[in-house]
């Protein structure tokens, strides 16, 4: 065991302004930054505020981010930085603050709202429901998420451009968009709701320029753009651009009309 | 309630967007980030100018992209009348005779559409061209942000027709590969150094345009239920393993594909004479 | 009377995990306005945590399973102190409620043929667990925060409101549950943590849904939030909580670094083949079989390595024993000597599967390892240890209505209620019980309410709970006479250890005493934890508040265990090493007092006989007494 002294520059304050403060702060073998954080509080700043609960990495709540970029506090080993190394802590810088490391991530809580829920399909009794592991698994992958909102915090579509909010869901419910696509039993569209036209339309899809800092931060290791992102607009392509398509579409629509 | 515990009340007039919105932390650098997150966008910017500048070149010179019997594929196939004759090879004067300039420029379009949509290139000029953004967690410079949801950037959704454009190109470069197993007289069952390079490169284009993530889409991710269609499950799981490496693919096949001319723009120079294999 | 602002809700449910969103979906189903009020975000409960698998008896990976068998796996594991009711329902209702996930969305792993694939686990006798790799915490609570939303995506229909009847109080504390004078549940003292101001709920009915009391011991797999607030809050508002004293030690939990210590390692590890070994390399666990189980569990390595692809003509191997039997063996080898370099053992899956599958199977313990700890479990063994995980003791409900006992209109399910897991809780009986009785406390609480009317909230206890919600603030300011302020984060460490070395996995009269003794001095000087700064996301005040909650049930905890004076499933005396089956039929009842809590035993119904006819004689007479066995 060996522990050291570290230098920390902490964000603390709230909506009125605020400033990074600096601190000296044991550090012990095996510790990860929620830990220093931690210590901080019992130690140092007893109110210093921070949002956390389970400490594995597996609720994604203390997202913040260290040095600039956004990470999980728990799953931020403290041996990945040089001794030396003054460690700057922030709150997410796309969400409104509220007071130190904590910010209103209640965005995220209203674009859920607005993907519209899995639709169950009709004529199946729950315990009737059978799927194929391969055709479960590509949502699978998505429900992964455990919606620490780094993606959504990253993604400069919101980040630089606080006007964008209304318009994007974010690549978490983009996501969520491409998983309940991708469900094999979803009823959406018997229901009459086309999730493509949507991703589209509703959720800001074409704000997406791909430039895939979602699945850089994700925590999970989810491949966002390239497994929920990408094929959710070649779903859009799909209805609207792809030349194959529309041919087939008007050659099959030819003997109805 | 007198405890003077209240919240403190709240309230900053200064109109700013993006990280120095007013309701976000009070951080006055654009970014925080210690590491060196300009590299990868400046290596990027870097790279895709020289093949730029490279290809421009090449592409307006209208020479030396011919050395039997190896045919650049900058100028395959040629489609006009100005082309060099090339015995057998990709030589079909669609244009006729009142194209005066370079003919790779008729053909060019479609690889260049083809990569210029593809959605590998367009993380990698949109970070390092545009800046829009440079590095994540690195503020854009930009006041105003639509993506790809307005002309002309929503043209982007055509790399669906590109990348059909490019399944005959590579077709035909697959051809000229062929080609390339005859000797300067044209006798079959011969082989050189340039044989090989083209080898390499169609192998490489072939995997950068099935490893695209269109046609991901189209053998089978478009599918809602692979257990039905068993076969296109597996095609669908293959391009997917391409697909991961679709950044390594583009890269290589970038730089083979400007080596090949590169290659040939050195045979017809007569600077350098083709190694023969057997 | 303060000014606090006020709502009207039909049902409130404390705690949005598996259990408290369960009870609400069915409450607002059941045409209540529910209102949910948790202390993290919505969707970051502990739940989460849960790796394994939601048992139920589907019979999809072995046709010969049914709701009785594992009901009697569940009493079994239990040790027959079960509230024999509960363990049926659950046994019986549990395929129900998995299969309505999906309907929900959920996306478990799937069987060959497409059905809900499900696993084996420590305790049951088929493979049982339905299972999404091992984040099924993750997935219920996903599934159930969906439904959550969609039901308010209905209501945004009809009314143009998202949470016109189902509304999440997200961050926010529950510090007392209010009573009209008639002693009817009134309503909820709460406090917003983001901005610290108060705020009251009234409704007829609330459901307690607050999970454990883990984060009153040193090493747990418990969050934060596990300060045992639904089981305080019950003894403030005058329910009982039984059988206290136990409380389970999942035996593998990280042992290094230091700052994991106690996260839990899943129980899929070793049912998917993980072996324990010690510094020896000797698979300790076949010196362990205890006599109950000898006929059950293979005696040689090779009979308990062919079980994993011949169940049917294989006994199990002895790693699969319930809980508290491989906890105390881990325990009883560290403290022989035979530990690994950190105080665990070896728990070891990389010579038992090639990597890949290890990647595959246990994708999330892989990553845990390799980020927590920098070790590669598909190449080195792990170094587990036990850590406090569960507490089967809880709030003393009705079996079938989930109501507590003498609060008319409190209820109580998941964790928090006691009960349904007797002294030992199964592996995977976790989330099964959150769904089923999650449903039923949020159905009969929407009954209950409708029929209540209103009762009224009285003033003065309002007046009562902000003076005590504020109490930290005044202490920091208290003249010296009274005593230095206390600093609550020292305070909870101090608890910590006393749980810890003190009423910990192995229990002696002389140590629980001295606990009480510690408890009741702590509890003197968590009166004057002080805080500072302002009610605005103030950790420390919020830490300060949860002390009530610790001390009231680390008590409770405490002198149950040192009353019941033989070992059983999560309560092991050293001074009374075995199970006395005449304390089969005893339940201890904890209350609050004035000051402290006091103790009471009662028994337990005798089980129904079609029940009991589910076991062998030979097995029964282990457990029950002479006179239950011929009644």
């Amino acid at each position: 065991m060996s522990s050291y002294q570290a230098a920390f520059k902490v964000w603390r304050g709230d909506a009125g302004g605020g400033g990074l403060r600096d601190f000296q702060v044991e550090v012990n073998d095996g510790e990860v930054v929620l830990d220093i954080i931690h210590r901080l509080q019992a130690t140092q700043a007893p109110d210093l505020a921070v949002r956390w609960n389970c400490k594995a990495g597996k609720c994604g709540s203390c997202s913040a981010e260290i040095n600039g970029r956004p990470r999980l506090l728990c799953m931020t080993r403290m041996s990945v930085f040089d001794r030396a190394e003054t460690i700057t802590v922030t709150p997410l810088r796309a969400f409104p603050v509220v007071r130190d490391l904590v910010t209103d991530v209640s965005f995220n809580y209203a674009k859920a709202r607005e993907v519209p829920a899995f639709v169950p399909p009709k004529g199946l009794a729950p315990g009737e429901y059978r799927m194929g592991q391969r055709d479960v698994e590509r949502s699978q992958e998505f429900r992964k998420c455990i919606e620490c909102f780094l993606c959504q915090d990253t993604c400069h579509v919101v980040r630089d451009h606080e006007e964008n909010k209304t318009a994007f869901a974010g690549p978490r419910f983009l996501m969520r968009v491409a998983e309940l696509d991708m469900h094999p039993l979803d009823a959406a569209q018997e229901a009459g709701i086309d999730r493509k036209r949507t991703a589209q339309e509703e959720h800001g899809l074409g704000y997406c320029n791909i430039t895939k800092c979602c699945t850089e931060v994700c925590p999970e290791g989810i491949k966002i753009t390239d497994n929920a992102l990408i094929p959710l607009k070649e779903r859009v392509v799909d209805r609207q651009y792809d030349p194959l398509v529309w041919l087939g579409n008007k050659i099959r629509r030819r003997p109805e009309a | 309630m007198a405890t003077g515990t209240e919240p403190p009340s709240t309230g900053r007039g200064v109109s700013a967007t993006g990280v120095h919105s007013p309701s976000r932390a009070a951080i006055a650098p654009r970014h925080l980030r210690t590491d060196r997150w300009w590299l990868a966008p400046a290596a990027t910017a870097a790279g895709l100018l020289a093949f730029i500048a490279y290809s421009t070149w090449r592409a307006f010179a209208n020479s030396d992209y011919y050395a039997a019997p190896y045919v650049s594929p900058f100028y395959s196939p040629c489609l006009a009348e100005n082309c060099v004759p090339m015995k057998a090879g990709p030589n079909w004067e669609i244009f006729g005779s009142w194209w005066g300039l370079s003919p790779a420029l008729l053909i060019l379009v479609f690889p260049l559409g083809f990569r210029l949509t593809c959605y590998y290139y367009r993380k990698a000029y949109y970070r390092g061209f545009w800046a829009s953004p440079p590095a994540c967690a690195v503020a854009e410079p930009h006041t105003a942000y639509t993506g790809e949801t307005r002309f002309p950037l929503i043209l982007q959704n055509l790399h669906r027709y590109f990348f059909y454009a490019a399944l005959p190109v590579a077709a035909i470069l697959t051809y000229d590969t062929v080609l390339t197993f005859r000797d300067a007289t044209y006798a079959w069952g011969h082989a050189g150094l340039g044989t090989v390079i083209f080898l390499v490169n169609i192998v490489l284009i072939w995997a950068y345009t099935l490893s695209c993530h269109s046609c991901r889409h189209i053998v089978g991710g478009r599918l809602r239920n692979f257990s039905r269609h068993p076969v296109r499950y597996r095609l669908w799981t293959l391009v997917g393993k391409l697909n991961a490496r679709h950044m390594l693919l583009a890269w290589a096949s970038l730089i083979s594909v400007a080596l090949c001319d590169l290659y040939v723009y050195l045979l017809a120079t007569g600077t350098f004479d083709d190694p023969r294999i057997f | 009377m303060a000014q606090v602002e006020r709502q009207q809700w039909d049902v409130v449910v404390v705690g949005a995990g598996g259990a408290g969103l369960r009870a609400a979906i069915e409450a607002r189903e059941r045409g209540a306005r529910t209102a949910v009020i948790c202390k993290s975000l919505f969707g970051k409960a502990h739940t989460v945590m849960a790796e394994g698998g939601i048992a139920a008896s589907m019979a999809n990976a072995n046709p010969h399973d049914s709701w009785q068998i594992h009901f009697r796996d569940t009493m079994r594991g239990g040790k027959f102190l079960n509230q024999w009711r509960m363990a049926e329902l659950h046994a019986r209702e549990a395929p129900d409620r998995v299969w309505e996930l999906e309907t929900w969305g959920a996306l478990f792993d799937r069987t060959a043929d497409g059905r809900i694939s499900q696993r084996n686990f420590g305790g049951h006798e088929y493979p049982r667990l339905a299972h999404v790799g091992d984040r099924t915490g993750l997935e219920l609570i996903r599934t159930l925060q969906q439904k959550t939303v969609s039901l308010q995506q209905e209501d945004f229909r009809a009314t143009g409101e998202y949470e016109s009847r189902l509304k999440i109080f997200q961050e926010c504390t529950v510090t007392r549950v209010l009573k009209d004078e008639a002693g009817r549940v009134s309503g909820v003292f709460c406090y917003e943590r983001e901005t610290g101001r108060f705020f009251v709920l009234d409704a007829p009915a609330v459901v307690l849904a607050t999970g454990g009391i883990g984060k009153s011991f040193k090493v747990t797999s418990n969050s934060w939030e596990y300060t045992g607030d639904g089981h305080a809050l019950a003894l403030l508002a005058g329910a009982p909580l039984v059988n206290m004293e136990f409380v389970q030690f999942h035996p593998t939990g990280m042992v290094w670094p230091p700052s994991v210590k106690g996260i839990l390692v899943t129980e899929s590890v070793r049912g998917d083949g993980g072996v324990l070994r010690n510094s020896d390399g000797k698979r300790f666990m076949f010196d362990y079989v205890p006599d109950v189980f000898k006929e059950k569990y293979a005696q040689t390595e090779e009979e308990g390595d062919r079980w994993y692809e011949d169940p049917d003509n294989n006994r199990r191997p002895p790693e699969l024993l319930p809980r508290d039997e491989v906890a105390r063996a881990i325990n009883s080898e560290v403290k022989a000597g035979r530990g690994s370099p950190h105080g665990g053992v070896f728990l070891d899956v990389s010579t038992r599967m090639p990597a890949e599958v290890i990647k595959r199977r246990l994708p999330s313990m892989y990553h845990q390892f390799k980020e927590l700890a920098d070790v590669d479990i598909t190449a080195e063994a792990m170094e587990v240890g036990p850590t406090c995980h569960y507490v089967m003791g809880g709030v003393a409900v009705d079996s079938d209505t989930a109501a507590t006992v003498g609060v008319p209109g409190l209820f109580a399910a998941g964790e928090v209620a006691g009960g349904m897991h007797g002294s030992n809780r199964l592996g995977g009986n976790s989330l099964s019980d959150l769904l089923v009785f999650g449903r039923r406390a949020g159905l009969h609480a929407a009954e209950y309410a409708t029929g209540a009317g209103r009762p009224a909230m009285s003033p003065a206890a309002v007046d009562a709970a902000v003076a005590e919600a504020l109490a930290p603030f005044a202490a920091a300011e208290a003249p010296a006479s009274e005593g230095p302020a206390e600093n609550p984060y020292t305070l909870h460490q101090e608890l910590q250890r006393t749980m810890h070395d003190l009423v910990g996995i192995i229990r002696r009269a002389g140590e629980m005493s001295e606990a009480l003794e510690r408890i009741a001095e702590l509890r003197e000087r968590a009166r004057r934890a002080g805080v500072e700064g302002h009610r605005q996301f103030n950790p420390g005040w919020h830490l300060a508040l949860d002390l009530r909650n610790m001390l009231l049930v680390s008590e409770c905890v405490a002198l149950a265990a040192l009353e019941r004076t033989e070992s059983r499933g999560g309560h092991t005396r050293e001074d009374h090493p075995s199970m006395d089956r005449a304390w089969r039929s005893v339940n201890l009842l904890c209350r609050a007092v004035d000051d402290g809590v006091v103790l009471e035993r009662t028994r337990t119904d005798p089980i129904r006989p079609d029940l009991l006819a589910l076991f062998e004689k030979e097995e029964l007479v282990k457990y029950l007494a002479e006179e239950e066995l011929y009644e």
